[in-house]
């Protein structure tokens, strides 16, 4: 028991890497909003469709909301079941809310007794926890970031500015302003650097009502940019990967990047 | 040089000479429903750029409750809300007021409305949006040109949240 739910820590951890079927995301009740003190509420998984609950429950541990005003909130309500967590967000300023997950870790994996032991953790506590000189020490390194909008009034762009660190996504388009049948921009970066050539994967939900993934494959330009006509209304899902040697815990020789998107598309 | 002077000045002093009016009715069907909420109906002048030029009217519930005046539903009006609804502040005045009951509603506007005293000369349409609680939404556009120099008339006929739809611009 302890160990098929390590298992599925460390099969998380790596996500979206070792466990590729799986699609880790956050979804928010509504993504335009306007009223006195509205709320949204956000579940927040992994699956294999979208967007059921069928696999587990993405944790909150990295939970970061961040106002319109650029400053950070405090989720509502927070709870984990089985398949999914849940929480609430407040939305007491008026402009856009950017809501993530982002997991900024090291993962190690070596021999100790003969058996086979896996660590996760911050890059700060790598050292006091991962014995240095161990046998088939392997060490890798990871960011992701699963995130989503929530607009409240009119949109703004304070919170939606890129962070810097690891594979983000930067709105040419307002990505509370997606119409179907219109295109939409984004920009790819990677450590706030534009991401060239990186492969970007797009799935409207609903995929438990029909026989295909419909899957929209692109790829960002030489800016990191990359358009899209929505084909029609929906949730969607976007996700792109990359990896590079960018690293900073010693031992480690790659960097996993991934990034994941919930956008919701309204009809004309 | 002196020609086109002229018909610049000729413009300029002909203005005032036109008293447009905008003539606006709108028909909300009778809808058999279980659960039946008024709708809420936007209705606008888009400009070619689908910009919104001008607001005209906005019917949402103003009484107070604890969700705060209707205006959480208000983007359901999807398209006004994107074109000007969220930029805006409401209540405005002469432009928003209470929902309105099944039936046919005329509304006035001259050029002296401030919001269509700043439209530049152009090609418009109007744009009337409906959305209801529980209900269905809905979108006529009818084009016309400003300033009215001459008679303009159009139609649009709804299926389900709106019922016929005429605009008659006079000079």
């Amino acid at each position: 028991m302890k160990r098929s739910k390590l298992a599925i820590a460390f099969a998380l951890a790596t996500l979206p890497f070792a466990a590729m079927a799986h699609k880790a995301w956050l979804q928010p009740s509504q993504t335009v909003i306007a009223g006195e003190n509205p709320v949204v509420t956000v579940d927040a998984a992994v699956s294999n469709d979208l967007f059921y609950f069928n696999h587990v429950p993405l944790k909150l541990d990295n939970l970061s909301i961040v106002a319109p005003d650029g400053s950070k909130q405090a989720p509502s309500n927070p709870a984990t079941g089985k398949y999914r967590s849940v929480f609430d967000v407040e939305l007491k300023q008026t402009g856009t809310y950017r809501i993530g997950v982002i997991n900024d870790y090291a993962t190690a994996s070596w021999e100790e007794n003969g058996q086979p032991k896996r660590w996760r953790g911050t890059p700060a506590t790598f050292a006091a926890e991962v014995p240095k000189n161990a046998k088939g020490l392997q060490v890798g390194q990871s960011v992701s970031r699963v995130e989503t909008f929530v607009t409240n009034g009119s949109p703004n762009d304070t919170a939606i500015k890129p962070s810097g660190n690891g594979l983000e996504m930067v709105p040419v388009t307002h990505p509370n302003d997606l119409f179907a049948k219109e295109e939409a921009k984004f920009r790819l970066e990677i450590d706030g650097k534009p991401a060239a050539g990186l492969d970007v994967q797009i799935i409207r939900g609903g995929t438990r009502y029909r026989n295909a993934q419909d899957e929209i494959k692109l790829k960002t330009d030489a800016n990191g940019e990359f358009a899209v006509t929505w084909p029609e209304p929906g949730m969607y899902w976007l996700e792109a990967t990359s990896q590079d040697d960018k690293v900073t815990v010693p031992g480690a020789k790659q960097r996993r990047l991934g990034y994941v998107a919930t956008l919701e598309v309204l009809p004309q | 040089m002196r020609a086109k002077l002229t018909i610049a000045l000729g413009t300029l002093l002909a203005m005032p000479v036109y008293a447009a009016e905008l003539e606006i009715n709108v028909e909300i069907p009778r809808i058999n429903a279980a659960e039946y909420h008024r709708p809420y109906v936007a209705m606008w002048v888009e400009g070619a750029d689908q910009k919104a030029a001008a607001n005209l009217a906005v019917w949402y519930m103003t009484k107070d409750t604890k969700e705060g005046h209707g205006t959480k539903w208000l983007p359901d009006l999807r398209q006004w809300w994107r074109r000007s609804g969220r930029t805006l502040k409401v209540p405005v005045d002469g432009v928003t007021g209470p929902t309105r009951p099944a039936g046919k509603h005329a509304l006035k506007f001259d050029d002296k409305q401030p919001e269509l005293a700043k439209l530049a000369p152009g090609n418009y349409t109007l744009v009337v949006e409906a959305a209801r609680e529980v209900g269905g939404r809905e979108l006529l556009k009818i084009p016309f040109v400003w300033p009215i120099k001459a008679p303009q008339s159009g139609k649009a006929q709804g299926s389900s949240e709106l019922g016929a739809i005429t605009l008659a611009a006079k000079p």
